[in-house]
């Protein structure tokens, strides 16, 4: 069963294009996650699909990999929300403009 | 031959101002100290005199041209280019010498009676002796950079005394104007020394190297350089058109103006041009043109003398005619005649101002002569010893001015000049015009209502045998230099040892002509007694009725064409820079960079607006531009 290459580039590129649109329209911060998280299988995608198009296992050990770090870092993500969470009690990413400029902490 | 002393006389005054402006400053002003400042005053000059006659004697011991040398240290040395601070004292410099320390003691005694009241006697001397020692630093420094040192501190301590009388605002106007137009002809010196210094390519720069180096140079280069040291001896010799400082000058105390015109200060543009003259010789167009400029500052000044009325300003502009004289003379190339009529002048110059000085004293600072008249009788010693003066400077026989005023004629008109000549002698008639119409009119004529009633002040000793010893020397310094015509030798001239021209004269030729200047003078005698002694009723301050008489009884306006002329467009571009292009242009361009600055700033700070979404779309695009360069320029390669 093989198929054509182009079409796991198009999916991925479809995904990243998603999580792009994501993280910049919407505000809500799990979205948001969502979004990246989104992007960041995109790029596996792609990256296990020229592992297989070129006869090199390492792309593949690097998705797999991957997936590993985005697992761990999902977790520090969602303890962040939790945090940014109890401070505000919202999840609005427009509330949080502490940094802007000329803005006191 | 080498010796110490030419340098103690230097230091001499120069201690003596440093004790002097020391003690005024730090003593305690309840305490008199006049009699400590009289004897640093006094003392300092008259040991320097002493000194200078040794000196001065021990010379003349030496074979024929010898100096003596006074090396006190190596200043600058680059190399084997070295210049030292030397002094040296040689046959011109020995005369000087002489004549500035002799008469600037006697004027310094002079002073001390003078001013014994004032507030500021240890000041005046401190100042005083500061003159007198720049005035030796320029006579005696062996190279033209330490003469410039001493032209500057001259220029300074003219400055100082002139405007002495500083609670008088008119006295600090007359100070910043003397100074000012001394400035402007210390930048021509400074720069004819700047380009002589490039053109020569002597190892050394003192006198002798200079004049053994002359002849490598261009004439034309060598012009300009005389021509712009001439202007440095314009500014500070008074003469046109740098002369405007002079009559204002008077506005310090009288001794000021005795040690400005006779012994220092305008004698030094004279003595420059003496000095330099190996330089002077060999660009005769312009030993023609200072003669001329020399002529018409003689002139103009003799007229302007005709129609002032305070007594000051006609010596004043006297001093700037017979500066003339001096400048006809060493332009023609007749250096010791001028170097001549220099010392003369000084004695008779300095005997004028001291006499004016004691009759501005005893009338209370009165200064009009209209408003003296009949001193005569009241005023024996001043009246005979002015009488001296007057008649040397007029040109009378045996008197110094004549030998030494008629010896410049005789050479001009023997050389051929015979336009100079003939200004010189129109100068002769206003001088002895000028100068009798003073004395009548001070001592002679009828006595004013004013002056006779008010008791005068009597007079200081000290203030008195001075004017002796300067009359006996205008009556037979003229001696020194007797003419061969008269069965003398001019030793004075052979003693100098200049590179004058050569002109003879057959004898017959020589008496014809001084005994027409002698015509003329009594001429201007008669005029001036015509005029002032013998109307019968009182006389009054002349009444100008026609334009001319009354433009040169203002001196032809110049003062204010030189400041419509110089001054106030001057003033406009400093109220242009002070209004528009330092505020408006410099400040403005800055200020305008810094709002600038602020303004990108203040956009660039909108992008940093805290909102999340914001600094994602930012950086995508940021990203998608980095990755469309990358694929255009590097990855359409492959």
């Amino acid at each position: 069963m093989t198929v054509n290459p182009d079409a796991y580039f198009a999916v991925a590129t479809l995904l990243f294009s998603l999580g792009i649109l994501g993280v910049i329209s919407r505000r809500n911060l799990l979205v948001i996650y969502l979004s990246i998280e989104l992007m960041l299988n995109a790029v596996n995608l792609i990256l296990a699909t020229f592992s297989r198009l070129h006869p090199d296992e390492g792309g593949t050990m690097i998705a797999l990999f991957m997936i590993g770090v985005i697992a761990a870092e999902a977790s520090l993500f969602l303890a962040v929300i939790v945090q940014i969470y109890r401070k505000k009690h919202t999840l609005d990413s427009d509330a949080f403009t502490e940094l802007a400029q000329g803005k006191k902490l | 031959m080498n010796s110490s002393l030419p340098s103690l006389i230097v230091l001499l005054p120069f201690f003596g101002a440093g004790v002097m402006g020391f003690m005024y400053l730090f003593v305690p002003t309840g305490r008199d100290l006049r009699r400590f400042y009289v004897a640093v005053g006094i003392g300092a000059p008259l040991l320097a005199a002493l000194l200078g006659l040794i000196v001065v004697g021990e010379m003349l011991t030496l074979p024929d041209s010898a100096s003596i040398a006074s090396p006190l240290y190596s200043w600058i040395a680059i190399g084997s280019f070295e210049i030292d601070v030397a002094f040296v004292v040689d046959q011109l410099s020995a005369v000087m010498l002489l004549v500035v320390t002799l008469i600037g003691s006697l004027i310094h005694i002079y002073a001390v009676g003078y001013m014994w009241d004032d507030q500021g006697f240890g000041k005046f001397f401190a100042y005083f002796n500061f003159f007198l020692g720049a005035m030796l630093l320029l006579i005696l420094a062996d190279n033209p950079i330490l003469l410039f040192i001493g032209w500057e501190l001259v220029g300074l301590a003219s400055y100082l005394l002139i405007g002495f009388y500083h609670h008088d605002t008119a006295n600090i106007t007359a100070a910043n104007k003397a100074f000012l137009l001394n400035r402007v002809g210390d930048f021509g010196f400074v720069s004819g020394l700047g380009l002589l210094f490039v053109l020569q390519n002597q190892s050394g720069f003192d006198f002798v190297a200079i004049f053994s180096g002359l002849g490598g140079i261009d004439a034309t280069m060598l012009s300009l350089v005389g021509l712009l040291l001439f202007v440095g001896a314009m500014g500070k010799s008074a003469q046109i058109p740098l002369y405007v400082w002079l009559p204002d000058a008077m506005a310090g105390p009288t001794p000021v103006s005795a040690l400005i015109h006779a012994a220092t200060m305008v004698t030094a543009g004279v003595y420059m041009v003496a000095r330099f003259s190996p330089l002077y010789n060999r660009i005769p167009d312009v030993g023609l043109f200072i003669a001329g400029i020399g002529a018409a500052s003689a002139l103009l000044a003799a007229l302007f003398a005709s129609w002032q009325n305070d007594i000051k300003k006609i010596l004043a502009y006297s001093t700037m005619s017979q500066l003339g004289y001096m400048f006809i003379a060493v332009g023609l190339g007749e250096y010791s005649n001028g170097i001549f009529h220099l010392a003369a002048h000084a004695f008779f110059k300095a005997l004028l101002f001291m006499g004016a000085g004691a009759v501005i004293i005893a009338l209370h600072h009165e200064q009009d002569i209209f408003k003296m008249g009949g001193l005569g009788s009241r005023l024996p010693a001043v009246r005979r010893t002015m009488l001296v003066a007057t008649l040397a400077i007029t040109g009378i026989p045996i008197f110094a001015g004549f030998f030494s005023k008629d010896a410049i004629l005789a050479y001009a008109f023997a050389s051929g000049h015979t336009t100079i000549w003939a200004v010189g002698v129109v100068v002769a008639f206003l001088t002895a015009y000028y100068m009798f119409r003073l004395y009548f009119v001070v001592f002679v004529a009828p006595s004013q209502q004013s002056s006779q009633s008010s008791p005068l002040v009597p007079l200081p000793r000290s203030m008195v045998w001075p004017l002796f010893v300067l009359a006996a020397g205008s009556l037979f310094l003229g001696f020194w230099n007797l003419p061969e015509a008269y069965g003398g030798g001019t030793w004075f001239s052979h003693e100098l040892h200049l590179a004058d021209h050569e002109a003879h004269l057959r004898f017959a030729e020589e008496y014809v002509l001084d005994g027409f200047n002698v015509l003329v003078a009594l001429l201007g005698i008669a005029m001036a007694y015509r005029k002032f002694v013998r109307p019968a009723h009182p006389l009054n301050p002349p009444v100008h009725r026609l334009a001319w008489q009354s433009a040169l009884a203002n001196t032809l306006y110049i003062d204010t064409l030189y400041d419509r002329l110089i001054v106030r467009p001057l003033r406009g571009l400093s109220d242009l820079q002070d209004r528009l292009i330092d505020p408006k242009i410099i400040d403005g361009s800055l200020r305008g960079l810094v709002a600038l600055y602020r303004g990108v700033a203040a956009q660039s700070a909108r992008l940093q607006n805290g909102n999340l979404r914001w600094y994602a779309l930012t950086f995508l695009l940021a990203v998608s531009g980095i990755s469309l360069y990358l694929l255009i320029a590097i990855g359409g390669a492959s």
